[in-house]
């Protein structure tokens, strides 16, 4: 019979206690987080309903509900895609599949990589240099979500580039033997293989636009807009409009005697849109990994 | 051993051989094969174009004779608005910047490392997927959401336990800037620890090494390239947060001299101040020309991160 | 069928990045022969494939000098590269089934030139799988994905996929690499039939299998040709160089 040693019953000690202090070492910073998420909702509960969705601010704003913040939201972030998600991907498809390796094409790669880390800030900065004045759209929805969009496209162009070079080559190289186009070869191995990687990325952008401050809060978004409830279309595209997250944030820094729980409530709202929009983004990564055709 | 081939009449022989693709197709395809070298061009014509605009609405400052860079990054009199005499000097958003980054890497940094080496070294295959798309879900949530629980919930924890004056200063955004830098220091740890081959840790094992000495002697000093850029990563997005600190932080302009203390960061200030200077006037070109030192802060950031992950070593 | 020469070429030089990888070739390939290319590792052989088909185009540091023709016109004058490529048909040494349905594998190439009628995509497929071995296994399942195919299966994948364009001149390179010897019994069976229809050229490592099959053989070393010749000169006591005697004795390479 073979029983433990003292040495090894140490290090199997050692051993467990490694492991606990690594796993408390993760936990410690996800705790904290779930106790802050069960307060946020806990303060928030007073006004969480869904009329708090659907109704306007009131009372100047002191109270109500958050509906013109959240289509303003909607609109910012469906325009900011509406261009950046054709044109990121497309452009990923002709960096990754057209265009020659030279040095051109790695300062290109270099420029995007490096614009995926800017401070949202800078994005800030450029919209009101480049479309609110320079392009003359003024303060409006349209410079808020083409600041947005510019914001988005490199992260879409990297993630996408990603996609299209999980494809290996052999296959394009098969299909080139053939005398298939580049475009034929894309048609039929690239872009089918990969439309579950694009489509992540492009997933996680949308909630990376929805949850931005910074870049609209200077370029055409507002803290009020008078707008009658529940209306769907309630924006001009050259209006000013409200956003959530501007909404959150002047609530909570710049307006005083406001009922306690509406800036919490507001926070939910965007909390939980947010990791909506996460959560079926990694919904659809998992299951396209175990989908594996090669 | 013969090979069947069925009789085929003589046409269909040579059915692929005489096909010729119909034209329809060929423009089709050319035409859009124009468009997407137009998206090509395009997008990299934005991409460089932000780098044109932010300097562009910088430059007048600095041509302008008044103005000398030198006091502009070292002094800490910031007094763009003061009638009579306007100073520039961002050394005190730089120390807010500084201390807030320090302060959240000394929090993040262990805790991100340890999760990583959790995740790579003992965590189970489930457990793993979990955490992993916790970690992901921490890494969504929006930076105005984190200043938010910054100033309500942080800030009443930190004047309760601390006695501080007011519960936004440099303790509350490093926290804050911390739980928002785990994620990417733990996702970019853990690939580089998932990078060293097994061969590594099955020699350590066979010598005899425990868990602590395989992680500490073997397992680090072999991941160090990607454990440093993950760290360097970390505090990019530390240096370049906006939102989270202008909420966290405070709005005192001066050079902190405890954790308790009020700061402005170089990314709050330029939120806090955009929205009131008048458009091209000095004070926007000032603020313009503080993001363009941001945009080299980070981008030097980045830079490094990409070098060291290539291996080359700055001394 | 044009009579002569089918494949022409002159002076060819190739270099990667400087490196000078063929020196000078020249020699000529007829119609409807089975031409043999033997040589040991690194000589070049493939590289030389990839110029006929110019997917050689695809190596950015490739330099070209000389001329390749294939009936009578200059590879590098042709507008439409895409018709070459589908005049020659590549079979690559190692096995790559695409990741669709083994049926549109088979049918990738002839939907590319704008073939969509049901009855003649299933006629062409069927001819190909036959003619590559592989029908018997695969009636049955045409729907399943060609890389769920074991390495042989997708090697023949890849046959039927080169015939599916009907070339006139048929590559391997090394096809019998992933294949057991059955079933290479079997494709150099097809491929002694194909003869009559398109011009073969078989790229080896397995000199027996040129044996077996070529009219004549080129033996290329390290770029250069040290002989072109019937086959069985080649294999003979009495070959034109010492060199091809010690390789195909098996005393180098």
């Amino acid at each position: 019979m073979f029983e433990a040693s003292p040495l090894v019953r140490r290090k199997l000690r050692q051993e467990t206690l490694a492991k606990w202090i690594f796993a408390g070492m993760a936990a410690s910073m996800i705790l904290p987080l779930l106790l802050i998420l069960i307060y946020l909702i806990g303060k928030a509960w007073p006004s969480l309903s869904p009329s708090f969705l659907f109704s306007v601010p009131t009372r100047g704003m002191r109270d109500g509900g958050v509906w013109p913040a959240f289509i303003g939201t909607i609109y910012l972030v469906g325009m900011s895609l509406a261009v950046s998600a054709p044109i990121g991907v497309l452009a990923a498809v002709y960096l990754n599949e057209y265009a020659r390796d030279n040095w051109l094409n790695r300062l290109i790669n270099l420029a995007v990589i490096n614009l995926a880390g800017v401070p949202s800030i800078v994005h800030a900065l450029f919209g009101l240099g480049a479309f609110v004045y320079a392009a003359r759209f003024g303060y409006s929805i349209i410079s808020a979500s083409l600041t947005l969009a510019i914001m988005t496209m490199p992260v879409i162009i990297a993630s996408t580039r990603e996609a299209l070079a999980s494809v290996p080559l052999s296959f394009r190289e098969a299909c080139w033997n053939v005398g298939a186009t580049r475009w034929q070869t894309i048609r039929a191995v690239v872009l089918p293989n990969s439309i579950s990687g694009i489509l992540t990325g492009v997933i996680l952008q949308v909630s990376r636009a929805a949850g931005e401050t910074a870049p609209i809060m200077f370029t055409g978004v507002v803290f009020f807009k008078a707008i009658p409830p529940g209306k769907i279309f309630p924006y001009g595209l050259h209006e000013q409009c409200m956003a959530l997250s501007m909404h959150l944030f002047t609530l909570s820094t710049q307006v005083p005697d406001v009922k306690e729980s509406i800036p919490f409530a507001t926070a939910v709202v965007l909390l939980g849109s947010v990791l909506l929009v996460n959560a079926t983004a990694i919904a659809l990564r998992v299951r396209l990994r175990s989908r594996k055709k090669w | 051993m013969q090979v069947t081939l069925p009789a085929k009449p003589v046409e269909q022989t040579l059915l692929v051989r005489r096909a010729k693709r119909p034209n329809w197709s060929v423009l089709i395809e050319r035409a859009l094969e124009v468009f997407i070298r137009l998206c090509g061009v395009s997008a990299v014509l934005f991409v460089l174009a932000i780098f044109f605009f932010v300097f562009k609405e910088a430059l007048p400052v600095l041509t302008n004779p008044k103005f000398s860079l030198s006091q502009f990054l070292f002094s800490d009199q910031w007094y763009p608005t003061s009638e009579v005499n306007k100073r520039y000097g961002v050394l005190a958003m730089i120390a807010g910047t500084f201390s807030v980054t320090v302060l959240a890497m000394l929090i993040a940094v262990p805790f991100g490392l340890g999760a990583a080496v959790y995740l790579s070294e003992f965590c189970g295959a489930r457990a793993k997927e979990t955490l992993k798309v916790v970690i992901e879900l921490l890494a969504a949530i929006p930076s105005v959401v984190w200043g938010f629980i910054g100033l309500t919930v942080l800030s009443r924890l930190i004047v309760k336990y601390t006695g501080a004056a007011v519960g936004v200063n440099v303790l509350n955004g490093g926290i804050i800037l911390a739980l928002m830098s785990v994620p990417i220091i733990v996702s970019i740890g853990e690939d580089a620890l998932k990078a060293v081959p097994d061969a590594y840790r099955e020699a350590g094992i066979a010598l005899g090494a425990t868990r602590w000495q395989l992680i500490w002697r073997v397992l680090f000093p072999a991941a160090r390239n990607g454990l440093l850029a993950a760290v360097l990563l970390g505090v990019g997005r530390a240096v370049g947060e906006t939102m989270a600190v202008l909420m966290a932080t405070g709005h005192a302009v001066h050079i902190p001299h405890s954790f308790l203390d009020s700061v402005r960061t170089l990314t709050a200030n330029i939120a806090a101040e955009l929205g009131e200077a008048p458009a091209h006037s000095e004070h926007y070109q000032v603020l313009f020309l503080m993001g363009v030192l941001l945009f080299i802060i980070t981008f030097l950031v980045n830079l490094c991160a990409d070098l060291v992950v290539r291996g080359v070593r700055r001394k | 069928m044009a009579s002569g020469s089918q494949i022409v070429v002159e002076d060819l030089h190739l270099s990667f990045a400087q490196k000078e990888v063929l020196h000078g070739l020249t020699f000529e390939i007829k119609s409807n022969e089975i031409f043999g290319i033997i040589g040991p590792a690194q000589s070049g052989k493939t590289s030389l494939l990839r110029c006929l088909n110019r997917t050689i185009d695809f190596t950015p540091q490739a330099r070209l000098r000389g001329r390749v023709r294939v009936d009578g016109q200059d590879v590098r004058d042709n507008t439409n590269v895409y018709q070459l490529r589908r005049r020659i048909g590549m079979v690559a040494p190692l096995p790559v089934g695409l990741p669709i349905s083994i049926y549109d594998n088979v049918a990738f190439a002839p939907r590319c030139v704008g073939i969509s009628k049901k009855s003649e995509l299933d006629g062409l497929v069927e001819q190909c799988l036959r003619q590559s071995a592989l029908w018997d296994e695969v009636k049955d399942r045409l729907d399943s994905l060609g890389t769920k195919l074991s390495g042989g299966q997708q090697q023949r994948l890849t046959i039927a996929r080169a015939l599916s364009h009907q070339p006139e001149i048929l590559c391997l390179d090394e096809f019998s690499i992933a294949i057991d010897p059955v079933t290479t019994m079997r494709i150099e069976e097809v491929l002694k039939q194909l003869r009559q229809q398109m011009t073969i050229i078989l790229v080896t490592n397995l000199t027996q299998q040129a044996r077996r099959l070529a009219d004549r053989t080129m033996f290329l070393w390290n770029g250069d040709i040290i002989e072109l010749a019937p086959t069985e000169v080649i294999f003979s006591e009495h070959p034109g160089s010492q060199k091809t005697y010690d390789y195909v004795n098996g005393i180098f390479g």
